[in-house]
């Protein structure tokens, strides 16, 4: 019975825990019942991943209403592999949540921060494993929602005014979004993806569908804060709670990008992306903006959680980039960039987290000789940023390789020269921490830090081993990707383009 | 507009068919126009109506922020466990069909369950929403 329901289960363990935990205030036990409920949300994310390893693609009808005329859960090589990194992180994060968020949230509202946190998780997870073009843009709004008012119980007042602003901007992003899936709607008279996707050749001809995609694509953009219309974003994560800051960072966006790479490969095929207007065209010249104005911007950001903001606009480039090639090599490494990047903004995020904690600053004056005092955390934050500067033996070396031999097959040379380019930018400001933490003497009179608690280093720890782990061991998440990205293309390109 | 008579009797002789009306939206919701989104509103409706006439205080002592807090929780699980329970039926999530012997009479019941936690919990986020804009004091 759970077997069978757990595509169902998936998103509603997690939907239903959220009004239950309305019912648990002490905070202490607030975190217990969430992490309880991520803990058994990764649980389903595996299952479903061996079961579609095993079985291949799985179809849910929700209410028993056969797919083209009910909701339909489709869940494939590409579903999983989001759902097992998002209820991975989602779970990771709040085993480390319960110190950082009693430093930083205001008491009372503590239990309904992880209400929030549950419905955001559910939203991410829902988005990821619908196979109803609307129902992505009711998850959508669910996610939104909770994060904005997560991103609004930070410290400082200017949380509020952050939160407002992405607030205006994911409901404009969210509005294109289903301005797209009516104009597709009036096309083809149905929602569901694979009947989209196989009435859509009938539609192929008209200027509606045209606009569709633009819609679907500056809303989409809107959300994944591709380059120039990331402005949201910085002033979310830096004045977010840091455990807030370290789950949307590495979850949110992605979503985003899996709903695009849905959208464009699932719905609308990759012949249309190609033969249509030149979106993929537009997509590389914004990724490359992305790469190189985050990074640059990201040098000169005195608030640490604001200069990596910067970088994520950077590395959402490149994942960007990766997707727009068009190819399964491309595909394959914009997933796999997508992963790694998780991996490593969680470890540099829960990193700056521990270290909020313990001094009340992640400024960089304020941070000079912090190694010394807090040795394991910066570790931590150093793994992470060499696998954000793809430094061999870690994570993002794995992504970025795979991303050049995809610019060389595609036989675009000087993108990888670009890529090799804006990484170096990403050596200077990772430098720069490096430089203040370990060479610089603790000031004078500066508060002394002591090492993070246990509870905070666990999870820490254990996101910037996976930053090694996966630049060494690459046979989970490069055969998980690979099979991501043919599921994704693999239906559009037909048998042909894809050997 | 505490001392306005005429509002204050014309309030007194809606307030109830407002909530009738909304009870017959909500329930006449399976076979014509309405249901649990629509009776939510106008259920709201009326205690927005009442706390505009006697004050919002009075209108806080029938319907405190705990309470309604919990009745928008509650709402959410209504629906949500109907899908849990055909789940444990053995169907899948909403599978109304297995909540009666006869299927007909299954979905009957799921779309009323369904529509009453919807109706509940839009009732309590619109008095909560008006209750929270209401009551501020700047």
């Amino acid at each position: 019975m759970i077997l069978a329901n757990l595509a169902a289960l998936q998103v509603v363990i997690p939907l239903l825990a959220a009004p239950i935990g309305i019912a648990l205030r002490p905070a202490t036990l607030a975190w217990a019942w969430a992490t309880l409920v991520a803990i058994a949300a990764f649980a389903c994310s595996v299952g479903l991943f061996l079961q579609v390893q095993t079985g291949g693609p799985i179809s849910y009808a929700i209410g028993g209403w056969e797919p083209p005329w009910g909701i339909e859960y489709k869940v494939d090589a590409l579903s999983t592999f989001m759902l097992v990194l998002i209820s991975g992180i989602g779970a990771s994060v709040l085993l480390y949540a319960r110190r950082s968020v009693e430093a930083e949230i205001d008491p009372p509202r503590i239990y309904l921060f992880y209400v929030a946190y549950l419905l955001c998780l559910s939203g991410l997870l829902g988005m990821v494993i619908t196979g109803d073009a609307f129902n992505v843009f009711v998850f959508l709004e669910i996610s939104s929602l909770s994060s904005y008012a997560m991103i609004a119980m930070g410290k400082s007042r200017r949380a509020l005014a952050a939160a407002y602003h992405y607030l205006i901007l994911g409901t404009v992003g969210a509005t294109f979004y289903v301005i797209g899936v009516g104009m597709v709607y009036m096309l083809t008279g149905t929602l569901n993806m694979d009947d989209l996707a196989r009435l859509m050749p009938q539609a192929a001809g008209y200027r509606t569908l045209e606009v569709a995609l633009a819609f679907f694509t500056v809303g989409l953009a809107l959300k994944l804060a591709l380059f120039p219309m990331h402005k949201w974003l910085p002033d979310a994560y830096t004045y977010a709670p840091s455990v807030v800051t370290a789950f949307l960072a590495s979850t949110s966006t992605k979503v985003g990008l899996y709903v695009m790479i849905r959208v464009f490969f699932t719905v609308f095929g990759a012949p249309y992306m190609t033969e249509g207007i030149p979106v993929a065209d537009v997509l590389v010249v914004l990724a490359l903006a992305a790469m190189f104005s985050g990074s640059a911007v990201a040098i000169w950001q005195g608030d640490l959680k604001r200069s990596l903001a910067y970088s994520s606009v950077a590395q959402i480039g490149y994942m960007v980039l990766g997707v727009a090639l068009i190819s399964v090599a491309g595909m394959t490494a914009g997933l796999l960039h997508l992963f790694n990047h998780a991996l490593m903004k969680a470890a540099l995020f829960l990193a700056l987290g521990a270290v909020f904690l313990r001094i009340g600053s992640v400024h960089i004056q304020d941070m000079q000789g912090i190694a010394r005092q807090m040795p394991i955390t910066m570790a931590c934050f150093v793994v992470g940023g060499l696998s954000l500067i793809g430094v061999p033996l870690t994570a993002g070396f794995i992504s970025k390789w795979y991303l050049m031999l995809a610019a060389f097959q595609d036989g675009r040379w000087w993108l990888a020269v670009l890529i090799v380019l804006s990484s170096l930018l990403a050596v200077v400001y990772v430098w720069r921490v490096v430089e203040a933490a370990y060479l610089r003497p603790r000031p004078q009179g500066a508060p002394v830090a002591t090492e993070a608690p246990l509870s905070l280093l666990l999870p820490m720890i254990g996101m910037a081993a996976a930053n090694i782990w996966f630049g060494i061991d690459t046979s989970f998440s490069m055969t998980a990707a690979e099979a991501a990205a043919r599921a994704a293309l693999g239906a559009a390109l037909g048998t042909g383009g894809v050997q | 507009m505490r001392y306005n008579p005429i509002l204050r009797a014309c309030a007194k002789f809606l307030i109830a068919p407002i909530m009738l009306f909304a009870l017959y939206v909500q329930f006449h919701g399976d076979y014509g126009p309405g249901g649990g989104f629509q009776a939510g509103v106008i259920f709201a409706v009326a205690f927005i109506l009442y706390s505009l006439i006697y004050g919002v205080h009075n209108a806080r002592k029938v319907a405190p922020m705990w309470l309604l807090r919990l009745l928008m929780a509650a709402g959410v699980l209504l629906y949500g466990g109907v899908g849990v329970a055909t789940m444990l039926l053995g169907g899948v999530f909403l599978d109304y069909d297995l909540l009666a012997h006869d299927p007909q009479h299954g979905q009957h019941y799921g779309i009323l369950l369904v529509e009453a936690g919807v109706g509940l919990t839009v009732a309590s986020v619109m008095m909560v929403l008006f209750f929270t804009f209401a009551g501020r004091k700047e």
